[in-house]
């Protein structure tokens, strides 16, 4: 049985994902060794939190180089909220840093006011995701229809170099930005499907089936 | 898109779920799970538990029932009452919640919201204001159920949440909560134009045209909504001949739901729709 590691940096709730992997049977444990990073057969990159005080957790616990030598290895990776954004090159918000730089691109904050209105940030809402330049056939998101609605909860969005890895986009009070990538061996969102009910769920049952978890 | 949220609340005492008014005088309505599970079929987007007792007795005892409803039920869920500390949150965080709602400690400690923000991030720290209006028509900040008289100006509170990196904010009028006479859309109004962050509005909803009157003025971001959706669910179940639990004489003569107009959440976004709301469905 594949073993499917979710990386405990310390930061968020961890129980919904792995209630969403019990759910389709995806053999997945929550750890933080990084030996057991190092045997896994994918990694899920949950997160919830601050960007910095994220990364630092995640050197703190020597994770950060087992994460990218084993996306580097071409393992497949699911990254969720913040998870996503850590996989980024860098933040933009002042002392932030670098990120895993796994995927070229920066990550932006909300503007307070856009076009004269203002912008509550957090977003926290259900949204909806539109098709970008990507075919949703061939990856997780199989089952999810254009403008299907996902549960968004946060205040900085990822604005990737390579446009081609976008693969799917949200508009947030007239703001669009990126919602989802999938760059070589990396899945990634900025919705949570653990928290967007039923069509949420069949997000992680395609990914492990695409990548022959379950 | 800017969809707007419909939060059912469920407040709890023990293992049951209760129902008041003004926060007060609880009756038992029955199962909390039982409750969640329909919310969740019916497309709530998120649920609220409140365990209303404890702050009293100083503390959550909600695990139990948060790790159990977390297991079936993929939405958010928002924990509050009796969270006093770092580990408290933890703690509910571990078992299920997403988000935690402080109240008591909060205003006690504002400290608390800033450390937590740093901690878990903005987005998992709601702060709730129970608000009673004054006979001088200012709007005082309560606690504990709005037993506790604190003499803050709930106004201010609520901005000062906002500059200490709260998430969003919960504002309750405990005038109008459990009554049925409709949002305090003055309160609401006052709260949402000051802060920057997602506020939702509680205590009211008396029928589903209130909460058009609420969220078709643009400033909330979700409804909390508990009674019209108790009751109705009670209706729905007596009706099919299963067992009630709970005050069953009261919940049998349903005479007390007079105020109200019990509906399901598909009836609140149906109406919210027609009148060109946007929400999920």
């Amino acid at each position: 049985m594949k073993n499917v590691i979710i990386i405990d940096y310390q930061l968020g709730n961890l129980f919904s994902v792995k209630q969403a992997c019990d759910t389709i049977g995806i053999n997945a444990k929550i750890s933080s060794d990084k030996e057991d990073l190092l045997n896994a057969d994918a990694l899920i990159l949950p997160g919830v939190g601050a960007f910095n005080e994220a990364i630092s957790n995640l050197k703190k616990l020597n994770l950060d180089s087992a994460i990218i030598e084993k996306v580097n290895l071409g393992i497949p990776i699911f990254g969720i909220c913040l998870g996503l954004q850590l996989l980024f090159t860098e933040s933009e918000e002042f002392g932030a840093g670098r990120g895993l730089d796994l995927i070229p691109g920066v990550i932006k904050r909300f503007p307070e006011i856009y076009q004269s209105r203002k912008i509550r940030v957090p977003q926290i809402a259900w949204n909806t995701i539109y098709c970008s330049n990507q075919n949703w056939g061939e990856s997780a998101l199989l089952e999810i229809k254009n403008n299907d609605f996902m549960y968004f909860i946060h205040s900085y969005f990822v604005e990737p170099q390579d446009k081609n890895c976008i693969l799917t986009l949200t508009n947030y009070d007239g703001i669009e930005f990126c919602s989802a990538v999938k760059f070589k061996n990396i899945f990634a969102t900025q919705f949570h499907p653990e928290k967007s009910a039923e069509k949420g769920i069949s997000i992680y049952k395609n990914w492990a089936l695409i990548n022959k978890l379950i | 898109m800017k969809a707007l949220r419909i939060i059912p609340r469920l407040d709890i005492k023990g293992p049951n779920l209760v129902k008041g008014i003004h926060l007060e005088g609880l009756r038992v309505l029955g199962k909390p799970a039982d409750f969640a599970k329909y919310y969740y079929e019916e497309g709530a987007d998120e649920l609220m538990f409140m365990d209303v007792v404890a702050s009293l007795y100083q503390r959550n005892s909600l695990h139990q029932i948060i790790t159990e409803t977390a297991k079936k039920i993929f939405i958010p869920i928002t924990v509050g009452g009796g969270l006093r500390t770092i580990q408290d949150i933890k703690e509910v965080l571990r078992v299920g919640a997403d988000k935690v709602c402080l109240n008591t400690a909060a205003i006690n400690n504002p400290n608390l919201i800033r450390e937590a923000s740093r901690m878990f991030g903005s987005s998992t720290i709601v702060v709730a204001i129970e608000v009673i209006k004054e006979s001088d028509g200012k709007y005082l900040a309560y606690t504990d159920n709005g037993r506790e008289y604190t003499g803050v100006d709930a106004i201010e509170w609520a901005q000062k949440i906002d500059e200490l990196g709260a998430g969003e904010i919960v504002i309750t009028s405990v005038d109008r909560e459990g009554t049925g006479q409709g949002y305090d859309l003055e309160l609401v109004s006052k709260v949402a134009n000051l802060v920057s962050i997602p506020v939702i509005a509680h205590g009211g909803a008396g029928k589903k045209e209130h909460v058009v009157d609420l969220l078709g003025r643009g400033e909330v971001s979700s409804a909390m909504i508990s009674s019209i959706f108790h009751y109705n669910y009670i209706n729905e179940n007596d009706s099919k001949g299963s067992s009630l639990e709970g005050n069953v004489e009261f919940l049998n003569r349903k005479r007390k739901f007079h105020t109200f107009e019990p509906c399901t959440i598909m009836d609140v976004k149906s109406i919210m729709i027609q009148n060109k709301i946007e929400c999920r469905v």
